[in-house]
């Protein structure tokens, strides 16, 4: 890996520390109303102003931020499993079930993600606690956004069960599961990490974009795609800029993202 | 490309959309709040309009059988109405399909001439300055959400759906790029440099061919990518396509709209990538 993509990655170390440790860099609690000082200006006190309800810009953007970055990765995560059970498991045991397992991921990768996405977020309660939305949509990320990476997962073990050595292994007695343990597993171990890291980037900006229209994590609690939506006031763009805070902030992170993961693509 | 492998895609084609439908119908179904009436709060209803509501609502509580009504209606080019617009779900669809056929010609025909035009200078050129500031532009694009790209573009005074471009070029110049400097590596094309021939002989006699089924292929990625961007840049920018109604209808939980999105959604995706599989080698679709 190159000095630039170091520098990449121990930045955006940074940005998730930051991010995580959120209550002690904010100059107020997230939620914390400052009711004389109504979408107030940049000062010292308040270094991005205050929103229409008073509260401090910067801390609802730190705290935002340690949302998104910590969840995004457990849903990536949950997703990655997902993956790695369904296609990898259908893929190795072969015969009927990687048929029918193929049926499942080409029938979920029929519909745009967005679009299943937002049906199935809709028809869950859409009136519910703060706390509660953002698991339900970090949750939804992670088990809905698994079949792309489980037909990249499925077409790895599906070589892997006819290569030599695995066909070498099961001809010389191996019992199945040390096959799946000590052949199989450590060859698909890093697609799964591949996998992981780009889902990261995915389901932020996904949370972004359901924020957007309304359908991710709720008021008070703040999150990269609620904060967005100030920008839909986009006449009080011109001459207050800080407005344009979270998504500068947004678009670096995914840029250090982008910048170590489109290294990772150009080596493989 | 024989009979048979064309009838096995539209079989499945036809099989994806039928299961996807009823998953549609089956998640409305089981979704928290199914059931409740809007109407039992209102007072203009008289008890018989009321009961007649929830005899339909009843109807639809068993997803096999509305799955099953719906597909004999739907075989009759009935597809429902839809409770929370009041209209037929046909003439929703009539009304809606052109605004989104229109994003969705302007997304992928944008991104495809933008992609191409940047990626076949950067394949001639070579030059690290070019292709460093060709993949910041697209690396750009790649991280500002959908939603918030068509936001700037109203900001801007533009029409919003130039956002469904910018979200489906990236893709193909990065694959598009790789793809043309790999088939310029070739001993073929690099013999035929060699020779002298002109850059656009080699282009179309020696490059296109190698070229044109794994572009294909990406031609039915794009057409579902774009049909998901335009989601929220129709809800954004108020455009009256199929994308704002999903939205509407799933705000609404209206069970006939939600369906038959499902269905046509499912359709038009699985009916592109399958079209681009036809003419795709196996070994190309594995690498998109």
């Amino acid at each position: 890996m190159s000095a630039a993509r170091w520098a990449a990655v121990a930045l955006l170390a940074a940005v998730f520390l930051i991010a995580l440790a959120a209550n002690l860099f904010a100059p107020a609690p997230y939620a914390k109303q400052f009711r004389q000082d109504l979408n107030h200006p940049p000062t010292q006190q308040y270094p991005l102003g205050t929103d229409e309800l008073g509260r401090d810009r910067l801390s609802r953007l730190l705290y935002g931020m340690r949302i998104s970055l910590l969840l995004a990765p457990a849903a990536a995560l949950l997703s990655t499993l997902l993956a790695a059970i369904v296609g990898g498991a259908g893929a190795y045991i072969g015969g009927v079930w990687d048929r029918l397992t193929n049926v499942v991921i080409n029938l979920f990768l029929s519909l745009p993600w967005l679009f299943l996405l937002l049906t199935v977020r809709a028809l869950l309660p859409l009136d519910v606690p703060a706390l509660t939305s953002v698991v339900i949509t970090f949750a939804l990320l992670g088990t809905l956004g698994w079949a792309a990476s489980a037909r990249i997962v499925a077409a790895t073990v599906r070589d892997l069960r006819n290569s030599e050595f695995v066909l070498q292994a099961r001809a010389s007695g191996c019992p199945s599961l040390r096959l799946l343990l000590r052949h199989v597993l450590p060859n698909v171990k890093p697609i799964l990490i591949a996998q992981f890291w780009i889902s990261v980037p995915l389901f932020i900006l996904t949370e972004a974009n359901l924020g957007m229209l309304g359908l991710g994590v709720t008021e008070p609690l703040p999150s990269w795609g609620n904060l967005l939506r100030e920008l839909e006031n986009y006449g009080a763009l011109a001459h207050r800029p800080w407005l344009w805070a979270p998504l500068i902030s947004l678009v670096l992170v995914m840029s250090l993202f982008q910048f170590i993961l489109s290294g990772e693509e150009y080596a493989s | 490309m024989s009979l048979r492998a064309i009838g096995r895609q539209l079989i499945t084609v036809l099989l994806t959309a039928l299961i996807g439908g009823l998953l549609g119908a089956t998640l409305v179904r089981f979704a928290p709040g199914f059931g409740a009436q809007e109407s039992d709060l209102n007072a203009q209803l008289s008890a018989e309009a009321r009961q007649a509501l929830h005899e339909q609502d009843a109807r639809e509580r068993n997803v096999l059988s509305y799955y099953a009504h719906y597909l004999g209606q739907l075989a009759h080019g009935d597809f429902g109405y839809s409770r929370s617009l009041n209209r037929p779900v046909v003439e929703l669809l009539r009304d809606r399909v052109p605004e989104t056929l229109y994003s969705i010609a302007i997304g992928v025909g944008g991104g495809w001439l933008l992609g191409l035009t940047l990626a076949l200078p950067a394949t001639w050129k070579q030059s690290p300055l070019y292709s460093t500031t060709a993949a910041l532009i697209t690396g750009v694009f790649l991280c500002i959400p959908s939603a918030v790209l068509a936001l700037l573009f109203l900001v801007v005074g533009s029409p919003g759906r130039i956002a469904i471009a910018l979200i489906v070029f990236p893709k193909v110049f990065r694959f598009s790029r790789n793809l043309l400097i790999k088939t310029y590596a070739l001993p073929h094309v690099l013999t035929a440099k060699a020779r002298g021939l002109s850059g656009l002989r080699i282009l179309g006699w020696h490059v296109f061919p190698n070229i044109a089924a794994p572009m294909l292929a990406l031609a039915g990625v794009t057409v579902s990518l774009a049909l998901g961007a335009a989601i929220p840049v129709e809800v954004v920018c108020d455009y009256p396509g199929l994308g704002q109604l999903a939205w509407r209808a799933a705000l609404a939980r209206d069970v006939p709209v939600l369906v038959n999105l499902t269905l046509v959604i499912a359709l038009v995706t699985v009916a592109a990538n399958s079209f681009s599989d036809l003419l795709t080698p196996s070994a190309t679709r594995d690498v998109l």
